[in-house]
């Protein structure tokens, strides 16, 4: 019998698993008072202590507070509240028609509404987004309409992407929003090269690209540090840490140290971020884009967040983490933070979230009967069948031809 | 008109796109200020500044990534990867992005982008320096593969590959870049000055992608080869004295199937020939193609020369390189069979 190894291979743990109580007293909370807010065109050197910081505004008070305060008006602020809780009725929706079998895949960004939405409203609408898969906000902030949303879900007869992708791997190139891969990363370095496009063309228009804590590990991360820093490419690169990879905790990428600091060997500002406060996400977005647009280079930020719900509709996380964790994140929930700040302004109330809520609910409720007119998956109508020869190549070519008469005939 | 090697055609249609187009860029390892390991890009940095004639990290993933990102941008980037060998970094950028864009994407995002890379064996260049990897790539639908076998073809191919919305894979075979090579290597090396197709228009033209051009006539048996493979295989059916005919397939995706038909249906035998290894590789998909076409017409099973299904050898070069001697064989045997 062969002798067992005494190995001393070191294996990243995560924090708390389905058995064990979540304390998370070890993460260091700073105060938004604490973070100072450098100009945008600062030498990343002297800001290195950003990456391992967490930049923050709104307090446990649900006042606004320090030097990165975005000093928005009410009115965006509640167009921002407003969109974080549409994708979230959305999200909420669409997850209980996978689960009646309407929808074969779903995936939610639950607990994470503010990444993108608050990040779509520091950019301008002409900035092109390079994003992941967990970034419906961005399609929400710029005013896609959801019924196309569900259709792409439905992969429907008005299916803008012709039944060709997976549910949430959505495109929308008028709105800036990239075809979704679900590859990961790999449109991280392209983002790059869409900055770099536009400086070329000598044009203002930033790239902003996101992966998560999980992909981080991937090598076109490096390609994007690399190359943006190379060519000062106006470009934010954004890594969402959601403390999740599916089953992997984040420990299993992050090296040990934040991923913001990632960036600091590349001569790159690596900002942490509060990715739960709406404004200190707006509030360096903000900076990063006015530093990009005036030719100061990428921005790596580190958006620090909690995935509340399951990775996908495939998965379930009370078989590899605690089912209390979301309940016991110390940044909590950002709706409910947004939510909380404009109260504190006198700018909202309970009864008008409550009834803001309803409006949202019964708004999808009827999207979605609308996208159901246009078909479904299992029960069509679909694009016709002689489209999927299409878009492979710009004309068809002899040898497609051929294959899509012998389809249509059903023979050889 | 003018006497151009591979690489000085090469040269000239890339300066002719971007003389004519601010949006067509090249990038690359060492493409810029000093003009390309093997001086495809020689001049261009000079001429038309830095910016278009890009330097870029050694990440090859990189590089493809950066250009799709371009490409969606509105340019037209020309990438030089500076081996085949050196693509296989690329290769997720390449066939989960660049070909599928179009097409994942409802035909809302694509990306013109031309990979150019050296190919091919016959250069002292060991495993890491010799391959061809057209095969693998021919596979995935979305990218159009091409590789030219004189300067005349290089230069008009590439402007079409440059104008192209599609992405196109440029495969040049690095041993002919200076001179056709007939496969003997103990003969002193030729220049393309001597060889009509070393005579090339100074200004634009264009060569359609997916057209196989008859290199020479004959009745007997077609034989299909591109690249270097060409040269070799003129050399062998002169040497045999077989009536063949050779057929320079030019573009593998698009493949010129009606010449490649009406040629076999005529001889009624076929032999394939590539430098890549055997297994898998495109001879087998023109071996398959040519069957379903030919099949009632064919005299002899038809026959395919390759390299061998072993890394490129350093010491042993040419006992890998599909010689002359391989293709007269294989053109005898193919022939016995009446």
């Amino acid at each position: 019998m062969a002798q067992e190894f005494t190995s001393r291979l070191h294996i990243p743990k995560a924090p708390f698993r389905p058995d064990e109580e979540p304390d998370f007293s070890y993460l260091d909370i700073p105060s938004p008072e604490s973070s100072s807010k450098p100009e945008p065109l600062i030498d990343p050197n002297a800001i290195r202590h950003m990456a391992y910081g967490l930049v923050r505004v709104l307090d446990d008070d649900h006042k606004a507070k320090g030097e990165w305060h975005p000093q928005l008006s009410a009115d965006k602020l509640r167009f921002g509240l407003k969109k974080m809780m549409h994708v979230r009725a959305f999200d909420d929706r669409m997850f209980a028609m996978q689960r009646q079998g309407k929808l074969c895949f779903y995936l939610k960004c639950t607990g994470e509404e503010a990444v993108a939405v608050a990040q779509a409203m520091a950019l301008d609408q002409q900035d092109m987004c390079f994003p992941t898969y967990r970034q419906q906000g961005l399609l929400f902030a710029r005013g896609y309409p959801v019924v196309d949303m569900m259709c792409q879900c439905l992969s429907n007869s008005r299916d803008n992407l012709k039944g060709r992708q997976l549910p949430v791997l959505y495109s929308w190139k008028e709105g800036g929003f990239f075809t979704v891969s679900g590859n990961l990363a790999t449109q991280y370095c392209q983002a790059v090269g869409w900055a770099m496009a536009s400086a070329y063309k000598g044009e203002d228009h930033i790239a902003a690209a996101w992966v998560g804590d999980g992909s981080t590990a991937e090598a076109d991360v490096y390609h994007a540090l690399q190359f943006s820093s190379t060519y000062q490419a106006p470009v934010i690169l954004n890594v969402v840490n959601n403390q999740w990879a599916i089953s992997t905790p984040q420990s299993f990428a992050s090296a040990g140290t934040t991923f913001a600091a990632r960036s600091l060997g590349f001569h790159i500002p690596g900002i942490r971020v509060d990715g739960n406060d709406f404004l200190a996400v707006y509030a360096v977005t903000q900076w990063a884009a006015q530093r990009a647009r005036n030719g100061g280079g990428p921005t790596f930020i580190e958006l620090f967040t909690y995935r509340v719900a399951s990775h996908s509709t495939s998965d379930n996380p009370d078989a590899y983490r605690s089912p209390k964790e979301a309940e016991l994140w110390p940044l909590g929930d950002p709706i409910t933070r947004l939510k909380n700040h404009l109260i504190s302004l006198g700018e909202w109330s309970e009864e008008q979230h409550l009834a803001l809520q309803q409006e949202l609910k019964e708004s999808v409720t009827a999207d979605w009967q609308e996208a159901l007119s246009y078909g479904s998956l299992e029960e069509g109508p679909h694009w016709p069948l002689s489209s999927m020869f299409d878009d492979v190549f710009k004309e068809l070519p002899q040898h497609l031809q051929i294959q899509r008469q012998k389809m249509e005939h059903g023979h050889e | 008109m003018s006497k151009m090697n591979m690489v000085q055609a090469i040269n000239s249609a890339l300066d002719i796109k971007m003389s004519q187009d601010p949006c067509v860029l090249v990038m690359g390892e060492d493409v810029g200020f000093f003009g390309g390991v093997f001086r495809c890009t020689e001049g261009l940095y000079q001429k038309h500044g830095p910016h278009r004639s890009l330097d870029m990290p050694i990440a090859e993933g990189g590089i493809i990534a950066t250009a799709i990102g371009m490409g969606v941008n509105g340019l037209r980037p020309v990438v030089e990867i500076q081996f085949a060998d050196y693509i296989y970094p690329a290769f997720d950028q390449i066939v989960s992005e660049l070909a599928r864009l179009r097409h994942r994407s409802g035909g809302e995002f694509w990306a013109p982008v031309t990979i150019r890379t050296p190919c091919g064996g016959g250069i002292r260049g060991g495993q890491t320096h010799s391959q061809s990897p057209e095969g693998i790539f021919t596979h995935v639908c979305g990218l159009k593969t091409v590789m030219p076998s004189n300067p005349y073809d290089a230069k008009g191919l590439l402007i079409s590959a440059i104008e192209d919305d599609d992405p196109v894979l440029f495969f040049e075979p690095k041993r002919i870049y200076n001179g056709p090579f007939d496969g003997d290597h103990n003969k002193p090396s030729v220049s393309w000055a001597n060889h009509p197709l070393g005579e090339v228009p100074e200004e634009h033209y264009s060569i359609p992608i997916g057209q196989a051009t008859i290199s020479q006539a004959g009745n007997d048996v077609t034989v299909l080869a591109y690249g270097t493979m060409v040269h070799v295989a003129a050399a062998a059916i002169k040497q045999s004295g077989i009536d063949a005919e050779l057929i320079d397939l030019r573009s593998l995706v698009p493949l010129d199937l009606n010449t490649i038909a009406n040629s076999v249906k005529k001889t009624g035998r076929c032999v394939v020939i590539h430098e890549a290894t055997r297994t898998g590789g495109y001879g087998a998909e023109l071996v398959a193609e040519v069957q379903e076409e030919c099949f009632w017409h064919l005299l002899a099973p038809i026959e395919r020369v390759t390299g061998w299904d072993t890394p490129y050898p350093h010491a042993f070069e040419w006992e890998y390189f599909p010689s002359q001697e391989r293709i007269i064989e294989a053109l005898q045997r193919t022939l016995e069979n009446r």
